[in-house]
């Protein structure tokens, strides 16, 4: 027995030390850099008087979904295009859970115990993970671009579905007030509370990170490289495909209900066109901006194209529009930066998948797997294979000296 | 409850002429899947593109009403042409710069960039029109818009409505997809299309250019997306920047219904979007009191999961073995 432990653990030590990630120090010093500069930011934030805490919140809330959207596409390699919906899912989990105005509430349907913040953060993860696995169980079969079609319509069905369900959802009015986390040592959550909500946001945000990255050296996530790389092989060597996709899904799912959840509290109010088709390409676009398949890219991704869907888009209009004045110029007098987003998203996009598709931070591994195939070394074999002197009996000579 | 045939057949006649639309933006879809297996999901923008050129041609030409009969169709006409001109270009254009360098990309590669450039494209429309809905400029006058064959000029005593505008779409929209037949199984050119879809190394060997055939499906598919993009602007008289993302994912269903790749898939399926599109916003709700229009959208996207759940080879689509 004890032969057997040994062996076993004897067995996955070199592995573990082979693959793990070697941290340079100044990779440390980094991060933890980095991480202090975060955690002092609304300090920073309120002595310059930059006012962006309320830009930051939903920010942190992309940058989750891009963590959560980075294990399914990044990860495992499913093209998700309905990934908005899981988040519309839990934020109305949430709304259907606590909210005084929701029809399950004033029914009495909710037990008290339920109606709290946290106990409804839990179902709603539970909710989307429950959705992930109905929507991924029949359609994980299918081939990538078809999977990623049945994501979309999922995608738009939801958010249809909670617009016109309006005695279930109350439609265009959405579902307000929220329940907030309860107060933690005088900390409390208030809709004023930016900084505290902040602080929240940051520490789900690192307790994710890590979770992840623990989840992408065990089992299951070299799993999902294996699958990711090659379906094919992944299944020959025993790996069950349709479990470690369906994994995925749920994993990536609840995450985004989670985000739901906490986006939802945060805002107090939960509305049908928070969660359209945009919201699923924004995040979307993070993770293949900032490098798919890496966690620290597809967070860097949301904070880019969140700084300027937050941002940037609502602080640059005024200036331009005076500078358009000043000049004459009747497009950028009367041009709203906020409608750039469907261009600066699309060329996100674009740009990445032509000139760099493992995106700005890569995932060395995915990059190489995103690169076009080499077909040199192909077409020089078809030609060997349809030209008649090479096999017109070479001698060793023809061949260079050597017996091939 | 009584059926009511006079109303069914109302709709009948709407999801037709609304279904020929359909699917003549879905062969755009079905033809580029058919030879690149590539879900051109710009393609809904490309037609949107074409509706808007439509207008920009047809404002330029600043018809005043009471326009004369030859002026009316002179301009139309020229918008027409215009509209398929640029949507091909665009489509042909698109290919040139972006697919085709990831053509030996991985499959989600070029799906992903598809994406990004509907996204450029929707804020292109953007830029041009606005982001509200925009009403095109006055080319057919309202008395002739609302003249209806069965009265006005058979003179028949029925409730029945089929318009002249009606007519005037099926007239367009039947050729477009005769010619569309005419290349794919009559030419050369579609001769090479089939034969780079069955096996695009063994056409490179038989001496077609693929790249250049390639390149035709797109052409042929944004010159259709083109012409509808003429007609459903001035058949609805509204445009819209987000036009091309619902009408592209109808048409999408439609080509996935019938069988992607297959062109009679694509017409078939286009017909049965367009039926279910019609009864849906104005036959089901005589019967069932909380329906209406504002469920036909999850309606056909429900259509679009199942569809791909349960049958992906569509009606008439023959089951492929994925290549390894």
């Amino acid at each position: 027995m004890t032969d057997l432990v040994r062996a076993q653990t004897a067995d996955r030590t070199p592995v573990q030390a082979d693959d793990a990630p070697q941290h340079s120090r100044r990779d440390i010093a980094l991060f933890l850099g980095i991480l202090a500069l975060l955690i002092v930011f609304p300090f920073i934030d309120q002595a310059l008087g930059w006012r962006l805490m309320g830009a930051l919140l939903p920010i942190g809330i992309y940058c989750l979904l891009a963590m959560g959207l980075n294990i399914v596409v990044g990860y495992a390699g499913l093209l998700d295009l309905g990934y908005a919906a899981f988040f519309a899912i839990g934020a109305y989990t949430v709304g259907f859970l606590t909210s005084p105005s929701s029809v399950f509430v004033r029914g009495g349907w909710i037990p008290g115990w339920l109606q709290g913040f946290w106990p409804a953060l839990g179902v709603a993860f539970a909710v989307a993970a429950i959705f992930g696995v109905l929507l991924g169980a029949p359609t994980l079969r299918l081939r990538g671009d078809y999977l990623a079609i049945v994501t979309l319509g999922f995608g738009e069905i939801v958010p249809n579905f909670f617009l016109n369900a309006v005695p279930l959802t109350g439609g265009t009015r959405g579902i307000n007030p929220i329940a907030k986390p309860p107060s933690i040592g005088g900390i409390s959550f208030g809709q004023t509370d930016q900084r505290n909500w902040y602080w929240l946001i940051l520490a789900v945000g690192l307790f994710s990170v890590f979770i992840i990255l623990r989840l992408y050296n065990s089992r299951l996530g070299r799993s999902w490289q294996a699958i990711r790389e090659d379906e094919l092989a992944a299944a020959s060597m025993g790996i069950n495909l349709t479990r470690t996709k369906l994994w995925a899904f749920a994993l990536g799912a609840s995450f985004s209900g989670f985000a739901g959840s906490l986006y939802s509290s945060a805002f107090q109010y939960v509305h049908p066109s928070q969660f359209e088709f945009t919201l699923s390409i924004l995040i979307l676009s993070a993770v293949i901006l900032g490098g798919i398949g890496n966690v620290f890219g597809a967070v860097a991704g949301a904070l880019i194209i969140g700084s300027f869907d937050r941002i940037l888009a609502e602080r640059l209009t005024g200036p331009l529009n005076a500078f358009g004045e000043q000049i004459g110029n009747d497009f950028l007098a009367s041009h709203n930066v906020g409608e750039d987003r469907y261009v600066v998203f699309g060329l996100a996009l674009v740009l990445m998948m032509v000139l760099r598709p493992g995106g700005l931070f890569p995932n060395k591994q995915r990059a190489a797997e995103l690169q076009p195939e080499d077909l040199t070394i192909t077409v020089q074999e078809q030609q060997d294979l349809f030209d008649f002197r090479t096999h017109n009996d070479p001698t060793p000579d023809e061949r260079g000296g050597q017996v091939v | 409850m009584e059926f009511n045939l006079t109303l069914f057949t109302q709709y009948l006649i709407l999801g037709i002429t609304n279904g020929a639309l359909i699917a003549l933006i879905a062969l755009g879809y079905t033809l580029v899947y058919g030879i690149v297996e590539l879900i051109n999901f710009a393609h809904g923008e490309v037609f949107m593109m074409g509706a808007f050129l439509s207008l920009t041609a047809v404002g330029a030409f600043g018809l005043v009403s009471g326009a004369g009969w030859a002026q009316i169709v002179l301009v139309s006409l020229v918008a027409f042409v215009a509209s398929m001109i640029f949507s091909g270009a665009l489509n042909w254009s698109i290919d040139r710069l972006v697919y085709r360098r990831l053509r030996n990309s991985p499959r989600l590669a070029p799906l992903i960039a598809a994406i990004g450039i509907s996204f450029i494209l929707q804020g292109i429309g953007i830029y041009w029109k606005g982001s509200n809905t925009v009403l095109p400029p006055a080319l057919i006058p309202t008395d002739v818009r609302s003249i209806n064959i069965l009265t006005d000029w058979l003179g028949l005593d029925t409730r029945l409505r089929f318009r002249a505008l009606d007519l005037a779409v099926i007239l367009l929209t039947v050729p477009l997809l005769l010619g569309l037949s005419w290349l794919v199984y009559r030419t050369r050119t579609g001769k090479a299309m089939r034969a780079v879809a069955q096996d695009r190394g063994a056409a490179a060997l038989m001496g077609i250019d693929v790249n250049r055939t390639i390149a035709t499906a797109f052409l042929v598919g944004g010159v259709l997306a083109g012409a509808a993009g003429f007609i459903i602007a001035y058949y609805t008289n509204t445009a819209r920047f987000q036009m091309g993302f619902r009408y592209g994912l109808f048409a999408f269903t439609a080509a996935v219904l019938g069988g992607i790749g297959n062109l009679n898939g694509a017409v078939l399926g286009g017909l049965i979007i367009g039926l279910v599109w019609q009864l849906s916003d104005g036959f089901l709700g005589t019967y069932i009191p909380w329906w209406g229009a504002q469920w036909t959208p999850l309606m056909i996207f429900s259509v679009l999961v199942l569809v791909m759940i349960f049958k992906p080879t569509g009606l008439l689509g023959e089951a492929v073995p994925e290549k390894v």
